[in-house]
């Protein structure tokens, strides 16, 4: 069970960009006047194009069985690594070694042609995936069953609704039997019944011990079906390792938002007390730059005492980027001594919609205004939710808080 | 294990690309199938179209031939003569273009899952073999209107068919391959297909050229090099008998050009394949 099945040494994969005013594709003629043009002057030919490296120098082995998710920002060249792995691009340089069928799923409904039927069409992308018409005519009433569309399956498939053109398409892919499944963002689409019977589906090839390499950007979709992951991030490998740590990884490794804000120290007048930094963190003491919907996170809020105070309270509210206060919350009142402190807000379960926030913090002393520090820090909820089990998320859309109230239905006659 | 064992790695040919493409026949057979059904999807007269258009060529063809007065051999109506080059022609002409521009076509397979690219143009060339056998039927049809008895030459026709074939699949997947990366060959395309039908002995016959006076050697040892008039006299040779004869040192000259066109076809294809998907 532990012999690699894909071994991948050095990879690396070079695209050339035209700049942007040449066109898409080359034109005779440009090669032609270039030609003529080099003749005379014999460099500044390749300042035309640049380069971009795709992936660079990425090794990893996959075993046999292994469900492996491949995360990673976009751009991070994870589709280039799948369109290697399925032989549809060539490597610049390195070296890959695979034992065993490769089917991948790069796109539902590759070759599906509007003008046939859907009973044509699954024999069609079916061979386009790589099944036999043998394989085909036996699976094709599971296949049938699976899309859910038996009623139109003499029908062109240019008259489906997108959702019966997807499940079909998903259906015919679901039942192949590579050794190796390549699967990219393919569940993106369909409704969240589907995406759940597709999932359940993709998780039972890989109880076959078949090897599945799995790309989304779900968190969610990817910790139940994978027990490896893999992180990239421009082109390079940053972690490989269990399914949880490299999403967790990937969460903190994330470029937009940040976990750390520091304050600037007030020239003058010195106030007795100012907060110096605030950082998000995961219930763990980790930065959090993007808090996971859903997910518990927490405050640490650094300040420094320069006189003693005798009632000090050190206040966080949160916002919305509008300005509409959410809540505030205030530390009890205590005495200190001049020194260096951090107080922790501990955020209780209270889940937000995945938005932008804005952080106030505020420092007084007996209700005397020490600090105000409006909406230098952001708190980022993203909508990528890491499963929690006892957490419901319903649709962000669907307010700002995501916690749902309880709910009683009683029959009154 | 090492049964599906496959190694890839930056430049180097693939080991076991015959075996592959062997392995995908079936997907060569289905690409065709889907042609085939959806080429006269939605049109009205359907697959009428596919005896209207060859007719409507012989017609016209034999219009210029009159026309112009072109030579008929002893014994051969008009029809016949040209008939029996626009059966060649038009399964050259329409598996040419099918071919060159089913890369592009078909781009979006290309670009989501691997398999030989050589299947694409070449099962294209397979619909148009339908087609060439429609218009066999039509042929036939003139045939036995005329009371036309073929020699038994006739029996040597499939490999002139088969060197059709080598010409339009040479031709087609080296315009193929060019396509994908200078889109100028879409444009070219129909242009070389005009003009091979003036320039190859459709609406008069090889010996119109090779015995005139006004046309200098040179001219017609170029006119020799087109590997469609090996094709056609070849054709002309098998169905028409009778005193048609075969020159051959044109005859020999355009299969020469026929095979290294499909050498030249496929080493370019092979060449450039691996970079499709990144160019197209």
């Amino acid at each position: 069970m532990s012999a690699p099945i894909i071994t991948v040494e050095h990879l690396s994969k070079r695209y050339m960009l035209r700049r942007q005013e040449a066109p898409r594709y080359t034109a005779l003629r440009d090669v032609l006047s270039d030609k003529a043009r080099s003749l005379f002057r014999s460099r500044d030919h390749a300042s035309k194009v640049d380069e971009f490296l795709a992936l660079d120098d990425v090794s990893f082995t996959v075993n046999a069985g292994d469900r492996v998710g491949i995360i990673g920002r976009n751009g991070a060249g994870k589709s280039t690594l799948l369109k290697i792995l399925s032989r549809i691009t060539e490597p610049t340089k390195g070296r890959i070694t695979i034992d065993g069928r490769v089917a991948s799923l790069l796109e539902v409904g590759t070759g599906f042609h509007p003008e046939l039927t859907g009973r044509e069409n699954i024999y069609l992308n079916g061979a386009i995936l790589g099944m036999s018409k043998a394989e085909i005519r036996v699976k094709f009433d599971e296949i049938v069953a699976f899309s859910e569309v038996e009623r139109f399956l003499d029908t062109p498939v240019k008259r489906y609704s997108s959702g019966m053109y997807v499940r079909l398409a998903f259906a015919v892919a679901a039942h192949l039997e590579p050794e190796i499944l390549i699967v990219d963002e393919v569940l993106a689409v369909g409704d969240a019944a589907f995406q759940r019977k597709c999932l359940g589906k993709m998780q039972d090839v890989s109880g076959e011990g078949r090897t599945v390499l799995f790309v989304s950007h779900q968190m969610d979709a990817v910790q139940r079906l994978c027990n490896k992951g893999m992180l990239l991030h421009k082109g390079s490998l940053v972690t490989a390792g269990p399914m949880d740590d490299v999403v967790r990884d990937y969460l903190q490794q994330n470029a937009t938002a940040e976990s750390d804000f520091i304050f600037e120290i007030p020239e003058s007048p010195r106030s007795s007390a100012h907060a110096t930094h605030l950082r998000i963190e995961d219930s763990d003491g980790r930065p959090l730059p993007e808090v996971p919907i859903g997910s518990p996170w927490q405050a640490r809020i650094g300040f420094t005492v320069e006189k003693p105070t005798d009632g000090f309270v050190i206040a966080l509210g949160i916002s919305t980027l509008l300005d509409m206060p959410i809540r505030t919350t205030w530390s009890s009142a205590q005495a200190l001594q001049p020194g260096r402190y951090e107080a922790l807000f501990v955020n209780d379960g209270v889940h937000l919609a995945d938005n932008q926030y804005k952080l106030m913090v505020g420092l007084s002393d007996q209700g005397r205004v020490l600090q105000y520090l409006p909406g230098q820090a952001l708190l980022t909820i993203s909508d990528i939710s890491i499963l929690t089990g006892e957490t419901r998320i319903v649709n962000s859309r669907s307010g700002l808080l995501m916690n749902q109230m309880e709910t009683r239905i009683q029959r009154i006659d | 294990m090492s049964k599906h064992r496959i190694i890839l790695e930056a430049g180097s040919a693939d080991r076991h690309y015959w075996r592959d493409l062997w392995n995908y026949r079936g997907l060569f057979g289905f690409l065709a199938w889907r042609d085939i059904l959806v080429r006269y999807k939605q049109t009205a007269i359907g697959v009428l179209w596919s005896v209207l258009r060859p007719l409507l060529t012989l017609a016209v063809m034999a219009f210029i031939g009159w026309l112009f007065e072109s030579r008929l051999p002893d014994g051969v109506p008009r029809l016949l003569l040209v008939g029996a080059a626009t059966l060649p022609w038009t399964f050259f002409s329409n598996a040419f273009s099918e071919a060159s521009n089913s890369l592009i076509a078909n781009s979006n397979l290309l670009t989501k899952v691997y398999f030989p690219r050589l299947i694409v143009p070449a099962s294209t060339i397979i619909v148009c073999l339908i087609d060439f056998f429609i218009a066999f039927a039509i042929l036939v049809v003139l045939m036995v209107a005329y009371q036309f008895m073929p020699s038994v030459r006739i029996l040597l026709l499939p490999l002139f068919l088969l060197l059709a074939l080598i010409t339009a699949l040479g031709s087609g997947l080296l315009i193929a391959a060019l396509n994908v990366k200078y889109r100028d060959f879409r444009y070219i395309i129909p242009f070389i297909v005009q003009f091979g039908l003036y320039v190859s002995p459709v609406a008069f016959s090889s010996a119109d050229i090779y015995t005139s006076e006004r046309i200098p050697e040179a001219l017609k040892i170029v006119y020799a090099l087109n590997p469609m008039v090996g094709v056609i006299d070849g054709f002309r040779w098998c169905i028409l008998g009778g005193e048609t004869t075969l020159y051959l040192p044109g005859f020999l000259t355009s299969i020469g050009i026929s095979l290294l066109l499909l050498v030249a076809g496929i080493r370019y294809f092979r060449k450039t394949e691996r970079g499709f998907a990144d160019i197209i």
